[in-house]
Protein backbone atom coordinates (compact mmCIF):
# COMPACT_ATOMS: atom_id res chain seq x y z
CA UNK A 1 0.00 0.00 0.00
CA UNK A 2 1.48 3.46 -1.09
CA UNK A 3 1.30 6.26 1.66
CA UNK A 4 1.57 10.05 1.30
CA UNK A 5 2.75 12.50 3.79
CA UNK A 6 3.42 16.05 4.31
CA UNK A 7 7.11 15.28 6.22
CA UNK A 8 8.55 12.11 5.87
CA UNK A 9 11.59 11.21 8.86
CA UNK A 10 13.44 8.97 7.64
CA UNK A 11 15.36 7.38 11.14
CA UNK A 12 13.81 7.25 14.67
CA UNK A 13 16.94 8.01 16.51
CA UNK A 14 17.62 11.49 18.78
CA UNK A 15 17.15 13.51 15.70
CA UNK A 16 14.44 11.71 13.96
CA UNK A 17 12.11 11.89 16.77
CA UNK A 18 12.74 15.29 18.45
CA UNK A 19 12.26 16.14 14.24
CA UNK A 20 8.94 14.22 13.43
CA UNK A 21 7.72 15.02 17.35
CA UNK A 22 8.37 19.08 16.95
CA UNK A 23 6.74 19.31 13.39
CA UNK A 24 3.68 17.31 14.64
CA UNK A 25 2.73 20.44 16.71
CA UNK A 26 1.21 21.82 13.11
CA UNK A 27 -0.95 19.34 12.61
CA UNK A 28 0.99 17.63 9.38
CA UNK A 29 0.57 14.35 8.68
CA UNK A 30 3.94 13.06 9.36
CA UNK A 31 5.66 9.18 8.59
CA UNK A 32 8.63 8.43 10.34
CA UNK A 33 10.62 5.57 9.13
CA UNK A 34 13.20 3.37 10.40
CA UNK A 35 15.02 -0.20 9.96
CA UNK A 36 15.10 -1.32 13.38
CA UNK A 37 12.44 -2.55 14.83
CA UNK A 38 11.95 -0.35 17.88
CA UNK A 39 12.33 3.39 17.72
CA UNK A 40 15.55 5.48 19.55
CA UNK A 41 18.15 4.65 17.03
CA UNK A 42 21.59 3.60 17.79
CA UNK A 43 22.25 5.69 21.20
CA UNK A 44 18.47 5.00 22.35
CA UNK A 45 17.85 1.44 21.62
CA UNK A 46 15.18 -0.51 23.28
CA UNK A 47 15.29 -4.31 24.05
CA UNK A 48 14.31 -6.29 27.44
CA UNK A 49 15.48 -5.29 30.28
CA UNK A 50 16.98 -1.95 28.95
CA UNK A 51 16.36 1.48 31.18
CA UNK A 52 15.63 4.21 28.61
CA UNK A 53 17.06 7.82 29.70
CA UNK A 54 14.90 10.29 30.98
CA UNK A 55 14.69 12.55 27.30
CA UNK A 56 14.35 9.43 25.26
CA UNK A 57 11.38 8.56 27.44
CA UNK A 58 9.90 11.51 27.20
CA UNK A 59 10.08 11.79 23.56
CA UNK A 60 8.70 8.25 23.21
CA UNK A 61 5.87 9.56 25.24
CA UNK A 62 5.28 12.21 22.84
CA UNK A 63 5.74 10.08 19.81
CA UNK A 64 2.76 7.87 20.93
CA UNK A 65 0.21 10.96 21.91
CA UNK A 66 0.76 12.22 18.50
CA UNK A 67 -1.93 10.93 16.36
CA UNK A 68 -0.50 12.77 13.24
CA UNK A 69 2.75 10.68 13.24
CA UNK A 70 2.45 7.06 11.99
CA UNK A 71 5.81 5.18 12.30
CA UNK A 72 6.90 2.42 10.43
CA UNK A 73 9.39 0.39 11.70
CA UNK A 74 11.64 -2.60 10.24
CA UNK A 75 11.25 -0.45 7.23
CA UNK A 76 14.31 -0.17 4.80
CA UNK A 77 14.84 2.80 2.08
CA UNK A 78 15.75 1.21 -1.19
CA UNK A 79 15.51 3.70 -3.72
CA UNK A 80 14.35 7.26 -4.22
CA UNK A 81 11.74 7.39 -6.77
CA UNK A 82 11.74 10.88 -8.57
CA UNK A 83 11.99 13.88 -6.77
CA UNK A 84 9.48 12.98 -4.28
CA UNK A 85 8.91 9.95 -3.09
CA UNK A 86 10.94 6.98 -1.60
CA UNK A 87 10.27 2.70 -2.31
CA UNK A 88 10.44 0.84 1.26
CA UNK A 89 10.82 -2.43 1.83
CA UNK A 90 9.04 -4.33 5.22
CA UNK A 91 8.52 -7.47 6.29
CA UNK A 92 5.50 -7.80 3.74
CA UNK A 93 6.66 -6.23 0.78
CA UNK A 94 7.51 -3.17 -0.90
CA UNK A 95 6.12 0.16 -0.75
CA UNK A 96 6.50 3.45 -2.23
CA UNK A 97 5.95 6.72 -0.06
CA UNK A 98 5.40 10.65 -1.20
CA UNK A 99 6.29 13.31 0.66
CA UNK A 100 6.26 17.20 0.36
CA UNK A 101 9.04 17.84 2.43
CA UNK A 102 11.76 14.99 4.09
CA UNK A 103 14.01 14.87 6.90
CA UNK A 104 17.03 12.77 7.12
CA UNK A 105 18.05 11.69 10.12
CA UNK A 106 19.91 8.95 9.27
CA UNK A 107 22.59 8.35 11.52
CA UNK A 108 25.82 6.75 11.48
CA UNK A 109 27.79 4.01 11.25
CA UNK A 110 30.76 2.54 13.31
CA UNK A 111 34.08 2.76 11.43
CA UNK A 112 35.73 -0.44 11.84
CA UNK A 113 39.18 -1.12 10.64
CA UNK A 114 41.01 -4.19 9.64
CA UNK A 115 43.52 -6.03 11.70
CA UNK A 116 44.55 -9.98 11.86
CA UNK A 117 41.64 -11.66 13.34
CA UNK A 118 38.91 -9.17 12.72
CA UNK A 119 36.76 -11.70 11.01
CA UNK A 120 36.84 -13.99 13.69
CA UNK A 121 32.88 -14.33 15.10
CA UNK A 122 33.06 -12.62 19.09
CA UNK A 123 35.04 -9.71 17.45
CA UNK A 124 32.24 -6.92 16.92
CA UNK A 125 31.82 -3.19 17.01
CA UNK A 126 32.10 -0.82 20.15
CA UNK A 127 28.97 0.75 19.66
CA UNK A 128 28.13 -3.15 17.62
CA UNK A 129 28.25 -4.72 20.86
CA UNK A 130 26.32 -2.24 22.94
CA UNK A 131 23.83 -2.78 20.48
CA UNK A 132 23.63 -6.26 20.78
CA UNK A 133 23.69 -6.62 24.34
CA UNK A 134 20.61 -4.26 24.14
CA UNK A 135 18.84 -6.43 21.86
CA UNK A 136 19.27 -9.48 25.10
CA UNK A 137 22.92 -10.99 23.81
CA UNK A 138 23.66 -12.52 26.88
CA UNK A 139 27.37 -11.87 28.34
CA UNK A 140 27.59 -12.25 32.09
CA UNK A 141 30.78 -14.08 32.98
CA UNK A 142 32.65 -12.98 29.84
CA UNK A 143 35.66 -11.58 29.58
CA UNK A 144 35.62 -8.76 27.10
CA UNK A 145 37.91 -6.19 25.59
CA UNK A 146 37.06 -2.90 24.57
CA UNK A 147 38.85 -1.00 22.04
CA UNK A 148 39.05 1.42 19.32
CA UNK A 149 38.80 5.23 20.22
CA UNK A 150 36.30 7.63 21.70
CA UNK A 151 33.53 8.11 24.52
CA UNK A 152 31.61 5.57 23.01
CA UNK A 153 34.42 2.25 24.26
CA UNK A 154 33.41 3.70 28.13
CA UNK A 155 29.19 3.85 27.21
CA UNK A 156 29.84 0.34 25.80
CA UNK A 157 32.05 -1.22 28.79
CA UNK A 158 29.59 -0.02 31.01
CA UNK A 159 26.79 -1.19 28.84
CA UNK A 160 28.42 -5.34 29.37
CA UNK A 161 29.46 -4.84 33.34
CA UNK A 162 26.04 -3.42 33.80
CA UNK A 163 25.33 -7.06 32.37
CA UNK A 164 27.81 -8.86 34.04
CA UNK A 165 30.49 -9.19 31.83
CA UNK A 166 34.29 -9.05 33.28
CA UNK A 167 36.04 -5.95 31.15
CA UNK A 168 39.19 -6.71 31.35
CA UNK A 169 40.48 -3.85 28.89
CA UNK A 170 39.71 -0.62 27.45
CA UNK A 171 42.17 -0.12 24.86
CA UNK A 172 41.78 3.50 23.80
CA UNK A 173 43.82 4.28 20.71
CA UNK A 174 44.53 7.88 21.41
CA UNK A 175 47.94 9.08 23.37
CA UNK A 176 47.80 10.75 27.05
CA UNK A 177 48.15 14.08 25.61
CA UNK A 178 44.72 15.03 23.55
CA UNK A 179 42.82 12.36 25.76
CA UNK A 180 43.95 14.50 29.03
CA UNK A 181 42.83 18.22 26.86
CA UNK A 182 39.35 16.20 26.32
CA UNK A 183 38.90 15.88 29.42
CA UNK A 184 40.23 19.41 31.03
CA UNK A 185 37.49 20.81 28.94
CA UNK A 186 34.59 18.80 29.71
CA UNK A 187 33.90 21.54 32.51
CA UNK A 188 32.18 23.64 29.30
CA UNK A 189 29.85 20.45 29.45
CA UNK A 190 28.96 19.46 33.20
CA UNK A 191 26.36 16.65 32.11
CA UNK A 192 29.36 15.17 30.16
CA UNK A 193 31.94 15.12 32.49
CA UNK A 194 29.55 13.69 35.33
CA UNK A 195 29.03 11.05 32.29
CA UNK A 196 32.46 10.65 31.69
CA UNK A 197 32.95 10.48 35.71
CA UNK A 198 30.45 7.60 35.80
CA UNK A 199 32.02 5.76 33.00
CA UNK A 200 35.50 5.56 33.85
CA UNK A 201 36.73 2.44 35.27
CA UNK A 202 40.28 0.88 36.16
CA UNK A 203 40.45 -0.97 32.65
CA UNK A 204 40.91 2.07 30.81
CA UNK A 205 44.11 2.33 29.33
CA UNK A 206 45.66 5.30 26.49
CA UNK A 207 47.57 5.19 24.01
CA UNK A 208 46.56 1.29 23.50
CA UNK A 209 45.91 0.07 20.36
CA UNK A 210 44.65 -3.68 19.61
CA UNK A 211 46.91 -5.48 16.77
CA UNK A 212 45.88 -8.76 16.51
CA UNK A 213 42.60 -10.79 17.26
CA UNK A 214 43.58 -14.76 18.14
CA UNK A 215 41.28 -17.53 17.60
CA UNK A 216 40.95 -20.56 15.69
CA UNK A 217 36.42 -20.91 15.01
CA UNK A 218 35.82 -17.90 17.08
CA UNK A 219 38.00 -15.46 19.32
CA UNK A 220 39.76 -16.67 22.05
CA UNK A 221 42.59 -13.71 22.75
CA UNK A 222 43.64 -10.45 21.27
CA UNK A 223 47.25 -8.68 21.37
CA UNK A 224 47.48 -5.33 22.55
CA UNK A 225 50.13 -2.49 21.72
CA UNK A 226 51.19 0.36 24.14
CA UNK A 227 54.49 1.88 22.67
CA UNK A 228 56.89 -1.35 21.91
CA UNK A 229 54.98 -3.78 24.50
CA UNK A 230 52.74 -6.42 23.71
CA UNK A 231 50.18 -7.90 25.79
CA UNK A 232 47.94 -10.62 25.57
CA UNK A 233 45.24 -10.72 27.02
CA UNK A 234 42.47 -13.94 26.71
CA UNK A 235 39.21 -12.92 26.41
CA UNK A 236 36.07 -14.00 24.75
CA UNK A 237 34.82 -10.73 23.46
CA UNK A 238 36.24 -7.90 21.61
CA UNK A 239 34.46 -4.98 21.04
CA UNK A 240 36.52 -2.62 18.56
CA UNK A 241 35.22 0.90 16.68
CA UNK A 242 37.28 3.52 15.92
CA UNK A 243 34.44 6.29 15.93
CA UNK A 244 31.70 6.99 13.41
CA UNK A 245 31.30 8.21 9.61
CA UNK A 246 28.10 9.36 8.88
CA UNK A 247 25.30 7.19 7.12
CA UNK A 248 25.06 9.68 3.40
CA UNK A 249 23.72 7.24 1.20
CA UNK A 250 20.51 8.22 0.88
CA UNK A 251 21.00 12.33 0.93
CA UNK A 252 23.98 11.84 -1.75
CA UNK A 253 21.34 9.76 -3.95
CA UNK A 254 19.15 12.25 -3.75
CA UNK A 255 21.55 14.84 -4.69
CA UNK A 256 22.50 16.64 -1.92
CA UNK A 257 26.17 18.48 -1.40
CA UNK A 258 28.04 16.53 0.90
CA UNK A 259 30.50 18.43 3.36
CA UNK A 260 34.02 15.40 3.72
CA UNK A 261 31.89 13.04 4.84
CA UNK A 262 28.50 14.49 6.08
CA UNK A 263 25.55 16.00 4.33
CA UNK A 264 26.32 19.72 4.19
CA UNK A 265 23.54 22.10 5.89
CA UNK A 266 22.59 25.17 6.50
CA UNK A 267 21.68 27.37 9.63
CA UNK A 268 18.52 25.98 8.85
CA UNK A 269 19.30 22.05 8.41
CA UNK A 270 18.43 22.33 4.89
CA UNK A 271 20.13 20.33 2.21
CA UNK A 272 20.92 21.40 -0.75
CA UNK A 273 18.44 19.57 -2.20
CA UNK A 274 15.37 21.89 -2.26
CA UNK A 275 12.69 20.44 0.34
CA UNK A 276 15.16 18.47 2.24
CA UNK A 277 16.47 18.73 5.49
CA UNK A 278 19.00 16.69 7.68
CA UNK A 279 19.86 16.40 11.15
CA UNK A 280 21.41 14.75 13.98
CA UNK A 281 24.68 12.14 12.91
CA UNK A 282 24.42 12.36 9.05
CA UNK A 283 25.01 15.76 9.19
CA UNK A 284 28.18 15.22 11.49
CA UNK A 285 29.30 13.20 14.48
CA UNK A 286 28.01 15.08 17.49
CA UNK A 287 26.54 12.95 20.04
CA UNK A 288 22.92 12.97 21.04
CA UNK A 289 22.48 16.47 22.59
CA UNK A 290 23.54 17.58 19.21
CA UNK A 291 21.36 15.65 17.21
CA UNK A 292 18.28 16.51 19.50
CA UNK A 293 18.98 20.27 19.25
CA UNK A 294 19.45 19.41 14.85
CA UNK A 295 16.37 17.32 14.63
CA UNK A 296 14.18 20.10 16.93
CA UNK A 297 15.26 23.15 14.31
CA UNK A 298 14.41 20.51 11.86
CA UNK A 299 11.24 19.55 12.34
CA UNK A 300 10.40 23.27 13.16
CA UNK A 301 11.77 24.66 9.89
CA UNK A 302 9.81 21.78 8.06
CA UNK A 303 6.69 23.29 9.41
CA UNK A 304 7.48 26.94 9.06
CA UNK A 305 8.33 28.11 12.68
CA UNK A 306 11.56 29.34 11.65
CA UNK A 307 11.26 32.06 14.89
CA UNK A 308 10.83 29.09 17.14
CA UNK A 309 14.22 27.53 15.49
CA UNK A 310 16.12 30.06 15.75
CA UNK A 311 15.63 30.52 19.66
CA UNK A 312 17.71 26.70 19.19
CA UNK A 313 20.62 27.50 17.73
CA UNK A 314 22.73 29.39 20.67
CA UNK A 315 22.34 25.68 22.35
CA UNK A 316 23.03 24.11 18.68
CA UNK A 317 26.59 25.73 18.94
CA UNK A 318 27.06 24.56 22.50
CA UNK A 319 27.25 21.43 21.71
CA UNK A 320 29.02 21.82 18.14
CA UNK A 321 31.80 23.11 20.30
CA UNK A 322 31.79 19.70 22.07
CA UNK A 323 31.40 17.59 18.90
CA UNK A 324 34.66 19.82 17.47
CA UNK A 325 36.40 18.68 20.80
CA UNK A 326 35.26 15.20 19.87
CA UNK A 327 36.85 14.86 16.44
CA UNK A 328 39.89 16.38 17.23
CA UNK A 329 40.85 14.74 20.45
CA UNK A 330 39.93 11.23 19.61
CA UNK A 331 41.94 11.81 15.87
CA UNK A 332 43.05 8.41 15.09
CA UNK A 333 46.65 7.53 14.80
CA UNK A 334 48.04 6.66 11.17
CA UNK A 335 49.89 3.89 12.87
CA UNK A 336 46.67 2.14 12.64
CA UNK A 337 46.84 2.39 8.90
CA UNK A 338 49.25 -0.65 8.85
CA UNK A 339 47.88 -3.30 11.22
CA UNK A 340 47.05 -5.33 7.92
CA UNK A 341 49.10 -8.20 6.95
CA UNK A 342 48.85 -9.34 3.48
CA UNK A 343 46.10 -11.76 3.65
CA UNK A 344 44.36 -9.89 6.22
CA UNK A 345 40.55 -9.56 4.62
CA UNK A 346 39.69 -5.79 4.15
CA UNK A 347 36.51 -6.64 2.41
CA UNK A 348 34.69 -8.87 4.59
CA UNK A 349 31.51 -9.79 2.36
CA UNK A 350 33.74 -10.70 -0.84
CA UNK A 351 36.70 -12.03 1.92
CA UNK A 352 38.96 -9.36 -0.63
CA UNK A 353 42.25 -9.46 1.06
CA UNK A 354 44.98 -6.34 1.46
CA UNK A 355 47.41 -7.49 -0.57
CA UNK A 356 44.68 -7.35 -3.35
CA UNK A 357 44.34 -3.38 -2.98
CA UNK A 358 47.49 -2.00 -1.78
CA UNK A 359 48.66 -0.08 -4.01
CA UNK A 360 45.40 0.16 -6.12
CA UNK A 361 44.36 3.93 -7.39
CA UNK A 362 40.78 3.78 -6.02
CA UNK A 363 37.50 2.00 -5.93
CA UNK A 364 37.46 2.08 -10.08
CA UNK A 365 40.60 0.38 -9.77
CA UNK A 366 39.72 -2.26 -7.13
CA UNK A 367 36.61 -3.18 -8.58
CA UNK A 368 38.18 -3.77 -11.72
CA UNK A 369 40.86 -5.97 -9.86
CA UNK A 370 38.65 -7.66 -6.99
CA UNK A 371 35.30 -8.44 -5.71
CA UNK A 372 35.95 -5.47 -3.14
CA UNK A 373 32.88 -3.59 -1.86
CA UNK A 374 30.49 -5.94 -3.86
CA UNK A 375 28.91 -7.81 -1.51
CA UNK A 376 25.85 -7.45 0.91
CA UNK A 377 26.92 -4.42 2.83
CA UNK A 378 27.84 -2.35 -0.35
CA UNK A 379 30.94 -1.27 0.68
CA UNK A 380 29.57 0.09 4.15
CA UNK A 381 32.06 -1.37 5.85
CA UNK A 382 35.13 -1.36 3.52
CA UNK A 383 33.97 1.68 2.00
CA UNK A 384 35.51 3.46 5.78
CA UNK A 385 38.57 1.11 6.36
CA UNK A 386 39.74 1.90 2.72
CA UNK A 387 39.18 5.57 3.41
CA UNK A 388 41.21 5.84 6.33
CA UNK A 389 43.79 2.96 5.00
CA UNK A 390 44.21 4.42 1.20
CA UNK A 391 42.61 7.61 1.59
CA UNK A 392 39.87 6.58 -1.19
CA UNK A 393 36.52 8.79 -1.31
CA UNK A 394 33.70 6.83 -0.28
CA UNK A 395 32.16 4.57 -2.74
CA UNK A 396 29.32 6.46 -4.36
CA UNK A 397 26.00 4.95 -3.01
CA UNK A 398 24.04 3.06 -5.58
CA UNK A 399 20.50 2.10 -6.13
CA UNK A 400 18.90 -0.28 -4.36
CA UNK A 401 20.65 1.42 -0.96
CA UNK A 402 20.22 -2.03 0.69
CA UNK A 403 19.95 -5.78 -0.52
CA UNK A 404 16.26 -5.91 -1.82
CA UNK A 405 13.75 -8.65 -2.86
CA UNK A 406 13.46 -9.12 -5.92
CA UNK A 407 9.69 -8.00 -6.14
CA UNK A 408 10.78 -5.03 -4.68
CA UNK A 409 13.49 -4.61 -7.16
CA UNK A 410 10.31 -5.29 -10.26
CA UNK A 411 8.88 -2.38 -8.33
CA UNK A 412 11.39 -0.09 -8.86
CA UNK A 413 11.56 -0.90 -13.06
CA UNK A 414 8.41 -0.56 -13.33
CA UNK A 415 8.71 2.62 -11.55
CA UNK A 416 11.57 3.80 -13.77
CA UNK A 417 9.71 3.07 -16.70
CA UNK A 418 7.18 5.38 -15.96
CA UNK A 419 9.87 8.34 -15.71
CA UNK A 420 11.24 7.30 -19.14
CA UNK B 1 8.85 -17.67 26.40
CA UNK B 2 8.75 -18.11 23.13
CA UNK B 3 10.31 -21.21 21.33
CA UNK B 4 12.46 -20.94 17.95
CA UNK B 5 13.21 -23.82 15.71
CA UNK B 6 17.39 -22.82 15.35
CA UNK B 7 18.42 -25.13 12.99
CA UNK B 8 15.87 -27.87 13.41
CA UNK B 9 16.29 -27.79 17.40
CA UNK B 10 13.86 -26.32 19.41
CA UNK B 11 14.95 -23.43 21.84
CA UNK B 12 12.93 -21.67 24.34
CA UNK B 13 14.17 -18.10 24.62
CA UNK B 14 13.43 -14.81 26.07
CA UNK B 15 10.08 -12.64 24.88
CA UNK B 16 11.63 -9.58 22.99
CA UNK B 17 15.17 -10.09 22.14
CA UNK B 18 16.88 -10.20 18.27
CA UNK B 19 17.28 -13.15 16.50
CA UNK B 20 20.95 -12.59 16.93
CA UNK B 21 20.89 -12.71 21.05
CA UNK B 22 18.57 -15.60 20.76
CA UNK B 23 21.39 -17.40 18.84
CA UNK B 24 23.94 -16.50 21.14
CA UNK B 25 21.29 -18.32 23.88
CA UNK B 26 21.15 -21.37 21.80
CA UNK B 27 25.29 -21.48 22.08
CA UNK B 28 26.02 -20.60 18.08
CA UNK B 29 28.63 -18.06 17.28
CA UNK B 30 28.43 -18.08 13.99
CA UNK B 31 25.63 -17.01 11.86
CA UNK B 32 26.75 -17.59 7.91
CA UNK B 33 29.84 -19.31 6.45
CA UNK B 34 31.56 -16.25 4.38
CA UNK B 35 32.50 -16.74 0.52
CA UNK B 36 35.66 -18.77 0.80
CA UNK B 37 34.08 -20.64 4.25
CA UNK B 38 35.06 -18.81 7.49
CA UNK B 39 32.35 -18.87 10.17
CA UNK B 40 31.24 -15.40 10.31
CA UNK B 41 29.17 -13.96 13.32
CA UNK B 42 27.48 -10.54 14.01
CA UNK B 43 29.68 -7.07 13.82
CA UNK B 44 28.19 -4.03 13.95
CA UNK B 45 24.68 -4.76 15.75
CA UNK B 46 22.83 -2.04 13.71
CA UNK B 47 22.26 -3.89 10.00
CA UNK B 48 25.14 -2.27 8.48
CA UNK B 49 27.75 -5.08 7.49
CA UNK B 50 25.03 -8.07 6.78
CA UNK B 51 27.41 -10.72 8.68
CA UNK B 52 24.53 -11.73 10.60
CA UNK B 53 22.33 -13.00 8.23
CA UNK B 54 20.76 -15.85 8.45
CA UNK B 55 17.15 -17.71 6.88
CA UNK B 56 14.06 -16.81 9.31
CA UNK B 57 11.03 -18.71 7.42
CA UNK B 58 13.16 -19.65 4.63
CA UNK B 59 13.50 -15.93 4.13
CA UNK B 60 17.26 -14.39 4.04
CA UNK B 61 16.65 -11.60 6.81
CA UNK B 62 19.37 -10.00 9.16
CA UNK B 63 19.39 -11.50 12.81
CA UNK B 64 20.43 -8.36 15.16
CA UNK B 65 17.29 -6.91 13.33
CA UNK B 66 14.17 -9.02 13.70
CA UNK B 67 12.76 -9.97 17.00
CA UNK B 68 12.05 -13.79 18.05
CA UNK B 69 8.30 -14.97 17.32
CA UNK B 70 6.73 -17.76 18.41
CA UNK B 71 7.18 -20.95 16.10
CA UNK B 72 10.08 -18.83 13.92
CA UNK B 73 12.28 -21.10 11.96
CA UNK B 74 15.94 -19.92 11.74
CA UNK B 75 18.89 -21.29 9.77
CA UNK B 76 22.60 -20.54 10.29
CA UNK B 77 25.63 -21.17 8.90
CA UNK B 78 24.50 -20.79 5.05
Amino acid sequence: MNRRYDIVVIGAGPAGLAAATEAAASGARIGLIDDNPRPGGQIWRDGPGVVMPAPARRLRARLELASNIECHLGSRVVAPVGAKSLLIEDDDGAWRVDFKRLILCTGARELLLPFPGWTLPGVTGAGGLQALIKGGLPVAGERIVVAGSGPLLLASAATARQHGANVVRVAEQAGQRSVARFAAGLWRWPGKAIQAAQLLNRAYRVGHQVVEALGDQRLEAVRIRHGDAIEELRCDRLACGFGLIPNTGLGALLGCRLNGAAIAVDCWQASSCDEVLAAGECTGFGGSELALVEGRIAGLVAIGETAQAEKLMAERSHWQVFADALARDFALDPALRRLCRPDTLLCRCEDVPYAQLEGREGWIDAKLASRCGMGACQGRICGGAANFIFGWPQPAPRVPLCPARMETLLLLADREGDHC
Amino acid sequence: MPEIIVNDCPTPVPDGVTVAAALAIAGLAHTRNSVTGMPRGPVCGMGVCHECRVSIDGVRRLACQTLVRDGMRVETGR
